[in-house]
C-alpha cells in the first residue's frame, strides 16, 4: 500500500437548504481493497456517492484520484475518470441484449452500423477476466436481477472501470446471489480494483468488506477494519447507542386463542391455489413466527385472514368472532391490527398528511368525526399524540407521509394499527427495509403487545427475526403448514422445512 | 426518494404529485402555451391575434369590471357579462362532474351523457305540473334532472365496481345512448315532442311552464338575463369543497382515488366508493343540465343534444382547474367567456370571423386537455429541474 489512494474524498460538504446532508466528510479507496460506506438511512451514503459521481457538486471540499485533484463536473465526467455506478435501479435498456448494453454509448463501429461481433467479443474477454457469467447474447429483459447486476458491473469495467461504487447491491438479491456477488467481487479486487460497498446490513459488511466507514446524520463517525470489528460495534457506530440486536423478553405461558384459523384454503390472483387447508391459532400472549421463502403462500394467508381475499374454505375466528369472509372492515373491528407487508402499497396512503393515515382506521368515530363530518383539529391533535408516543420524526401531522424515512413511515403505520388496541396483531414483514435503530423499535413494540396479553402472527423472509421474536414458529411451503418449530431449531432444521425437505 | 411513484399509482395520484411539483404555476403556462399557440392559429389565417383576443375579450363582457369602460359599452358589456355566466354555470358542474370523479381516481368522460339525460328530466317535468308553485316546481324539476344525471353515472360506477368495467370506455357508450335516446324522445313522433299543433314538424319538446322558469336576477328576462342557477352553481362549489374535504365520505373518496389498495386494507370499501362517487358526478352534471333547460333553454330540441358540448368541455374545465373547487370555478369562467367571446353574437366580425374564433375556443379546449392529460412538458421540465436538486436520500 504505498503512494496515494486510489480515490480520496477531502471534507466534502453537501447542502440542501438549510439541510446538511455531508459535513466535512473524508473518505478514500485504495486499489484492491473493498471499502464499505455504512450508514442508516437518510446518514448521507448516497448523497456523498452521487457527489463523487457527478450528480450534486460538492459545496465545500476536494476529491482526488491517484493524489491529483479532479472537478467531476458530471457523471461523463466520472466515468471518464474511471469511476463506475451501480445503483439500486439498474439503468440497463430491457430489449437490447447484454453486449449492446455494455457498448452502449461508447460503440465499436463497422462504418456506420454497430460492430456487433466486436461489442460481443468485449463482452466476453470481460466476462471471463472478471468471472462475471454472462451471455453477451441474451436479452437484458430475460435475465433474472443477479444477472443484471453483473451486466451492470461489467459495464462499469468497459468504461474501464478502476473505482466501482455498489449502491445497496444486495437490496434486490436472494441470499445466494448476494454470495455469487461478493465472490465477484472478491475477484475485482484481487485484480487491483477499488471497490465501494454501500450498505445498512451489518452481517453482510463485515462479510465482505476490508475496513468500513460509518457515517451518521451526515458525519463521518469513524472508519474502521472490518477485522475485529462486530455487529454490536458498528451498529452503535451507526445507530450512535447501544443497539439491542437480539429481543429480550420474558417467558410467560400463553392464554386463550385469539387468533384462529381452521382449514383455510385460498387462491392467488391468478387463481391458482395459493393457500391450502391452514390450521393454527395464536394465543394471548405469544408471537408466532410464519416463517417461509417468498411466495409460499403468506401474502395470500394474510389477506384470506384479513377479508382483502376470499377464502375457497375454512373460518377465521377472531376473539371468538367468526370473520370468515367478512371484509376487512369487519375483521379490523373485530379486533386486528394490520401492518400491511408492503406499506406504500397497503399501509399508507402516501399522499394524505400523516393526520389523514394516523386516522385511516378510526376516521368514522368521534373523536375524528360526527354525524359524517370530519374533525380536522381532531385528527390532528390524535396525530401529535401518536407521533409523540411513537417517536415519529422528520414530520408533523400537516407532513405528506410519503416524504418520510422508511423507518418513520412503518412507525406511523405501527403507532395507527397498535392505538386501535387490538386482540391480533398481524405483523407481516414489518421491518423490511428499515435500519437497526428502527427495526429495534419495532422488535420491542411487538414484545410489548405480546407482553400485554395480544395474539401476535408475526409473517417474515427474514429467518433471524422470527427466531429471535417468536414463541414457537410455523413454517409454510407451497401454501401448507409444514412443520412447527422451536424457535431454537437449527438453521439446518429450518432450512429444510422452508424448501420443503422435511416432509 | 418518496417523491418517486409507484408504477401502479392510480391517474389521481399521479395528478396529486404534479399539482404538488407544478403548484398553480402550471396551468398558468399551460393556458399560455395554449394561447400562444391559437394565436399562432390566427396568425396563419392573416389576422393580428392581439386585436382578435381583445375583442374576444371584450365579447366576454368581462371588461365591465373595468371601472374606465365607458357607460355605453357597459350596457353592452352587462349583457355579454349575463352571457359568459350563463354558460360558465352548466361549465362549473360539468367541470366538478369530472373533478369529483378524479379525486376517487375514475375518469369520467360521460359528463355529457349525464348532461342530456340531467335535461331530460328537467325538461319532462318542466312542460307538466303548469300552474304548481313555482318554488315547488322548480324543486322537483331540479331533483327530477339531479336523480337522472346520477343514476345515469350511477350505471357506470356499478358496471364498475361488479364486473370491473373500466369506467372510460362505459361512460363513453353511455354518452351515446343519451345522446340517441334524447333524439328519439324529441323527434317527430317521439314521445317527449311537442303537443303543440302549430309546431308538429319540429322535432322540439314542449316548453317548459313559467312556474317552473328560473328568477332571473340581472338583466331583462325577455333577453335572456342571468338566472339563478349560477348561484346554485356556486353552492355546488362548496359542497363539492366540503363533501371532499370536511365528511368521511371525501376522506374514503380521496383514500381510494389515492390508494385503492390501502383504503382496501383499511376497511373502506373501494366498489361502494365507485358507486357513490359516479352517482354524485351524475348529480352534478345531471344539475348542470337541468339549470340550463330551467334558466334560458326552457325547451330541448334534437338539434340542441346533437351540438351541444358543455359536457366534454367539463374535462377541460377540471383538467385545468386541478380538480379544486376554486380550479373549477377559474377555469369555468375562463371557458364561458372563451365560448362567449367567439360566438356569432359577441365576436367583432371586421376583426376576426366568428365562424373562425369558435374554433379557435375549441383549438384552446383542445391543447389544454393535451397538455394538462398527458404528461405535460411543463411538468416535465419542473421534475428535470427538481431531479437536478434532489434532497438525498
Amino acid at each position: 500500500m504505498s503512494g496515494p489512494p486510489l480515490l480520496e474524498l477531502k471534507q466534502i460538504t453537501k447542502r440542501f437548504g438549510t439541510l446538511v446532508a455531508n459535513r466535512a466528510v473524508d473518505f478514500e479507496v485504495r486499489a484492491g481493497e473493498i471499502h464499505a460506506l455504512l450508514g442508516e438511512n437518510g446518514a448521507g451514503k448516497s448523497t456523498l456517492m452521487n457527489v463523487l459521481y457527478g450528480l450534486h457538486r460538492p459545496d465545500e471540499g476536494e476529491i482526488r484520484m491517484d493524489g491529483v485533484p479532479v472537478e467531476i463536473e458530471s457523471s461523463r465526467t466520472a466515468i471518464r475518470l474511471g469511476i463506475g455506478m451501480v445503483h439500486q435501479h439498474f439503468m440497463l435498456v430491457p430489449v437490447m441484449t447484454v453486449a449492446e448494453n455494455l457498448v452502449l454509448g461508447d460503440e465499436p463501429r463497422a462504418g456506420p452500423l454497430l460492430d456487433y461481433r466486436a461489442a460481443a467479443r468485449r463482452t466476453r474477454e470481460l466476462s471471463e477476466r472478471f468471472g462475471l457469467a454472462v451471455d453477451p447474447e441474451a436479452r437484458v429483459q430475460d435475465l433474472g436481477v443477479g444477472a443484471q447486476q453483473r451486466v451492470e458491473i461489467l459495464r462499469a469495467l468497459f468504461h474501464d472501470a478502476k473505482v466501482l461504487v455498489l449502491d445497496e447491491p444486495t437490496a434486490v438479491l436472494t441470499a445466494q446471489e448476494a454470495q455469487d456477488l461478493f465472490g465477484v467481487l472478491r475477484t475485482l479486487k484481487a485484480e487491483g480494483t477499488g471497490i465501494v460497498f454501500i450498505s445498512h446490513k451489518l452481517n453482510e459488511v463485515l462479510d465482505v468488506a476490508d475496513r468500513i466507514t460509518v457515517l451518521r446524520r451526515g458525519e463521518k463517525i469513524d472508519t474502521v477494519p472490518a477485522e475485529g470489528a462486530t455487529e454490536r460495534s458498528l451498529a452503535r457506530l451507526m445507530v450512535g447507542r447501544d443497539v439491542l440486536l437480539r429481543v429480550e423478553k420474558d417467558e410467560h405461558p400463553p392464554g386463550e386463542p385469539l387468533l384462529s384459523v381452521r382449514g383455510l384454503s385460498a387462491r392467488d390472483d391468478r387463481g391458482l391455489p395459493a393457500v391450502r387447508d391452514v390450521d393454527f391459532e395464536v394465543r394471548a400472549g405469544e408471537i408466532v413466527g410464519l416463517a417461509g421463502i417468498d411466495a409460499n403462500g403468506q401474502s395470500e394467508l394474510i389477506e384470506a385472514i384479513m377479508g382483502l381475499r376470499r377464502p375457497d374454505a375454512g373460518t377465521v375466528t377472531v376473539a371468538g368472532r367468526d370473520v370468515t369472509g367478512a371484509g376487512p372492515r369487519r375483521t379490523l373491528e373485530a379486533g386486528v391490527g394490520h401492518i400491511a407487508e408492503d406499506r406504500h402499497r397497503r399501509g399508507l396512503v402516501l399522499e394524505f398528511d400523516l393526520a389523514e393515515n394516523l386516522a385511516l382506521r378510526e376516521y368514522r368515530a368521534p373523536p375524528y368525526s360526527r354525524h359524517g363530518f370530519l374533525h380536522p383539529r381532531a385528527m390532528v391533535a390524535g396525530a401529535r399524540r401518536l407521533i409523540d408516543e411513537f417517536d415519529v420524526r422528520g414530520g408533523e401531522p400537516e407532513t405528506r407521509a410519503g416524504s418520510l424515512s422508511g423507518g418513520n413511515q412503518q412507525k406511523v403505520v405501527i403507532a395507527r394499527e397498535l392505538d386501535a388496541d387490538p386482540q391480533v396483531i398481524i405483523a407481516a414483514q414489518p421491518t423490511r427495509g428499515l435500519d437497526v435503530g428502527a427495526i429495534e423499535f419495532v422488535h420491542r413494540r411487538l414484545v410489548e403487545a405480546r407482553d400485554a396479553g395480544r395474539a401476535v402472527l408475526l409473517v417474515s423472509l427474514e429467518l433471524e427475526e422470527i427466531r429471535s421474536l417468536s414463541d414457537r414458529v410455523l413454517v409454510m411451503y407451497e401454501g401448507q403448514i409444514v412443520a412447527e418449530l422451536p424457535p431454537e431449531a437449527s438453521e439446518e432444521d429450518f432450512g429444510m422445512a422452508m424448501t420443503g425437505a422435511a416432509a | 426518494m418518496s417523491d418517486e411513484l409507484p408504477p401502479d399509482a392510480t391517474v389521481a395520484a399521479k395528478l396529486a404529485t404534479y399539482v404538488r411539483a407544478g403548484g398553480v404555476i402550471t396551468p398558468l403556462i399551460t393556458l399560455l402555451v395554449a394561447f400562444l399557440i391559437g394565436g399562432l392559429a390566427v396568425l396563419i389565417t392573416g389576422h393580428d391575434p392581439i386585436a382578435t383576443y381583445k375583442a374576444i375579450f371584450n365579447g366576454t363582457g368581462l371588461n365591465w369590471l373595468f371601472p374606465w369602460t365607458s357607460a355605453q359599452d357597459r350596457t353592452i358589456a352587462a349583457l355579454n357579462l349575463q352571457q359568459t355566466l350563463i354558460v360558465t354555470t352548466p361549465l362549473i358542474l360539468t367541470g366538478l362532474a369530472v373533478a369529483f370523479a378524479f379525486r376517487c381516481g375514475l375518469f369520467n368522460i360521460g359528463g355529457q351523457g349525464q348532461y342530456v339525460v340531467g335535461g331530460i328530466g328537467a325538461v319532462w317535468v318542466g312542460q307538466a305540473f303548469a300552474g304548481m308553485p313555482s318554488v315547488l316546481h322548480i324543486t322537483l324539476a331540479i331533483l327530477t334532472g339531479v336523480v337522472f344525471g346520477a343514476i345515469w353515472a350511477g350505471i357506470a360506477g356499478l358496471l364498475k365496481a361488479l364486473a370491473g368495467t373500466n369506467e372510460v370506455i362505459s361512460t363513453i357508450m353511455l354518452n351515446w345512448i343519451a345522446i340517441w335516446t334524447g333524439s328519439y324522445l324529441f323527434n317527430l313522433g317521439g314521445p317527449l315532442q311537442n303537443t303543440n299543433p302549430a309546431q308538429k314538424d319540429v322535432p322540439v319538446s314542449n316548453d317548459v311552464a313559467a312556474s317552473a322558469k328560473l328568477p332571473v336576477f340581472w338583466g331583462d328576462p325577455q333577453l335572456q338575463g342571468l338566472h339563478i342557477g349560477l348561484f346554485i352553481a356556486l353552492a355546488a362549489l362548496l359542497v363539492f369543497w366540503v363533501l371532499l374535504n370536511r365528511t368521511t365520505l371525501g376522506f374514503e373518496v380521496r383514500a381510494v382515488g389515492f390508494n385503492p389498495d390501502a383504503a382496501a386494507s383499511s376497511g373502506i370499501s373501494v366498489a361502494r366508493n365507485y358507486i357513490v362517487v359516479m352517482a354524485i358526478c351524475g348529480a352534478f352534471a345531471g344539475l348542470a343540465g337541468t339549470l340550463d333547460v330551467l334558466g334560458w333553454q326552457f325547451r330541448i330540441a334534437v338539434n340542441d343534444i346533437q351540438i351541444n358540448q358543455l359536457g366534454f368541455f367539463g374535462i377541460a374545465v377540471a383538467l385545468l382547474g386541478r380538480n379544486t373547487a376554486v380550479g373549477t370555478f377559474f377555469s369555468a369562467l375562463l371557458f364561458g367567456g372563451l365560448i362567449t367571446g367567439t360566438s356569432v353574437r359577441n365576436l367583432d366580425p371586421n376583426v376576426f370571423e366568428p365562424a373562425l374564433a369558435t374554433n379557435l375556443t375549441y383549438i384552446i379546449q383542445g391543447l389544454v386537455v393535451l397538455l394538462v392529460s398527458t404528461d405535460v412538458l411543463v411538468i416535465w421540465l419542473w421534475q428535470l429541474r427538481r431531479r437536478r436538486r434532489t434532497v438525498p436520500a
